[in-house]
This record gives structure tokens, sequence and C-alpha cells, in this order.
């Protein structure tokens, strides 16, 4: 059976169904972040002190990842972008790119949790490695979420430029969407554990 | 998989419009590295709290609407989205501003 309204838009919403979806689905995602960060200001303004983050964590090489994330949100619109000028080896190697980044993210993460772990800070050690733990943790599975994601239409799901270009295209739009998203999160996660 | 492609997947008139979203693109990365290394010089001054939170959260959220304007192109949505934001956006103020009320009756039960 056909999937109806992949290309074509519906009258009643002048959207195809994959926009409408994407857009629930980061509504709710807004949702889950939003309870721990909730969480987060319910921990800390209920604890007699804080540490400052940067006394803790490692500021040089978050900064350094907020620079990746920025950067391969850009290179995500410009893989769309390429798309829409029809340029399809030019999507190939912004998509890569997209994808490389997201590598160069998990493995600065890796150096920052293993340092952490040497160090013998873990979740269990105090709230303010529960929480920060927690947000980041979180973020990283939707980093490799959205790397599968992008990794598939870069490889084999690309097939469907061949057959059907507008919905490939309209399809890796939504991927960025969220990959957008992703880097959202860590504007705000950024600054809110490094830095305060 | 050539650019004989691109007719199907963009109407030639759009062309324009797209080289013009690229320059946006551009435009908006630089601001946002811009805008990192702001936040990370102000956190160096090592400011008193409710003003380093001010700042940074006014600063992520200038980047973030970026994000969401330009690269999720929310500027130039359907209602249908915006509709879907508004609600989402109302339960998110709702959500947060829970810690900061139960912060306030645990000042009230102190005084």
């Amino acid at each position: 059976m056909e999937i109806p309204y992949t290309v074509e838009l519906r009258r009643d919403t002048g959207l195809n169904n994959g926009k409408i979806g994407i857009w629930l689905f980061l509504a709710s995602e807004v949702m889950l972040f939003g309870a721990l960060f909730a969480s987060y200001i319910l921990i800390r303004t209920g604890s007699p002190s804080w540490p400052r983050g940067d006394t803790m964590l490692n500021v040089p090489m978050a900064t350094f990842n907020t620079i990746v994330l920025i950067t391969s949100s850009v290179t995500m619109v410009m893989a769309w972008a390429s798309l829409m000028r029809g340029q399809f080896g030019r999507f190939r190697m912004y998509m890569g790119t997209t994808v490389l980044l997201g590598f160069v993210f998990l493995i600065v993460k890796y150096f920052e949790y293993s340092a952490h772990f040497a160090e013998g800070a873990f979740p269990r050690t105090n709230n303010f490695l529960a929480i920060y733990f927690t947000l980041t943790g979180l973020h990283m599975l939707h980093v490799i979420g959205g790397m599968a994601v992008n990794a598939y239409f870069w490889g084999p799901g690309a097939k469907l430029w061949k057959e059907n270009p507008t919905w490939f295209a309209n399809r890796v739009e939504h991927a960025g969407l969220f990959w957008h998203f992703v880097d959202l999160v860590w504007i705000f996660l950024f600054p809110t554990l490094y830095l305060l | 998989m050539t650019s004989e492609h691109a007719v199907h997947a963009m109407p030639g008139d759009h062309a324009a419009d797209i080289d013009r979203h690229v320059k946006i693109y551009i435009s908006v990365f630089v601001s946002l590295m811009v805008l990192t290394i702001v936040t990370v010089t102000v956190s160096r001054f090592h400011l008193p709290v409710p003003i380093a939170v001010t700042v940074a959260l006014i600063v992520a959220i200038i980047k973030g609407s970026l994000v969401a304007c330009y690269f999720m192109h929310l500027l130039s949505e359907r209602k249908l989205i915006y509709a879907v934001m508004a609600l989402t956006v109302t339960f998110f103020v709702v959500l947060l501003s829970l810690p900061i009320i139960t912060h306030m009756n645990g000042l009230w039960i102190h005084e």
C-alpha cells in the first residue's frame, strides 16, 4: 500500500505527513528535556551548595563540541539545500561531513567521560554529576540516533533519490529538523551545565 | 545519480531562493560562533549567579532562536506547525515554572 502525502501536500494542513510527524515528535522531545531541566532547577535551587560547572567539567572540550555541533547543523542544512539544487554529489559530501562531525562529538564526549570515571566521578557521586550524566547521556543517545538516520540517507537510503527525488529531499529535511533539535538542546545544555 | 534529477527535486525558479537561503545559513553560522565565544568569555568574569544565569540564558535563547528560525525554517512554516509549537511552549513554560513555584513556597515556609 502506498504511503499517502509523502510528497503532495494535504489540502487541510498544507503540509506533508512527514513534516507534521517530525514536529509532533520534536514537541514530545521538548517535554522530555523540559522535564529534566525542571528537575535540574529543582535539585539545584533546593541544594545548600552547588559547584560551578567549570570547576568539575572540561570547558575547552565542551566549547569545541559546541563548535562541532553548530558546524554539523550547517552542513546538514547545506545537504538539504544541495538536494534542492539537484546536486547529489554535494549532498553526499555535506551529509557525510555531518555524520563525521557527529563522530567527532562522540569521541570528545568519550574522552570527557573517561576522564571523569578515572577521577572516580560517577553519576552516583553527587547530584551535580547525576544530572550532568543524565542530561548529556540522553543527549548523546539523540546524537547517535540522528547519526544513524543521517548515515542511512547518506548510504542505502539514497536510492530513493533515483526513484522519487522530492520524497528523498523531504525525508532529508525531516532528518535535518531532528538534527537541528539535537544542536538546539546542546546550545542550552552547554552553558547550563558547564558554565554556571 | 546525476544532476538530471535537479529538475524533479526543485523547480528552476526556486534556485535563486535556495541561493539566498544558503547565504543566510552562512550568516547564521557566523553569528552562532560569535555568540558561543560571547558565552564562554562572559563566564570567565565569574559574575554573580543571578546575572550569570540571565546572561547565559539570553545568549542561549538568541542562539536557539537562530537555529529554529533559519535552520529549521520556522520563520516560513504553516499555521499548524505554529499551533503545535505554541502548545509545546505553553506546556514547557508551565513545566519550568513548577520548580520555581516550589522554590518560592519553600521560601514562604521559612518566613
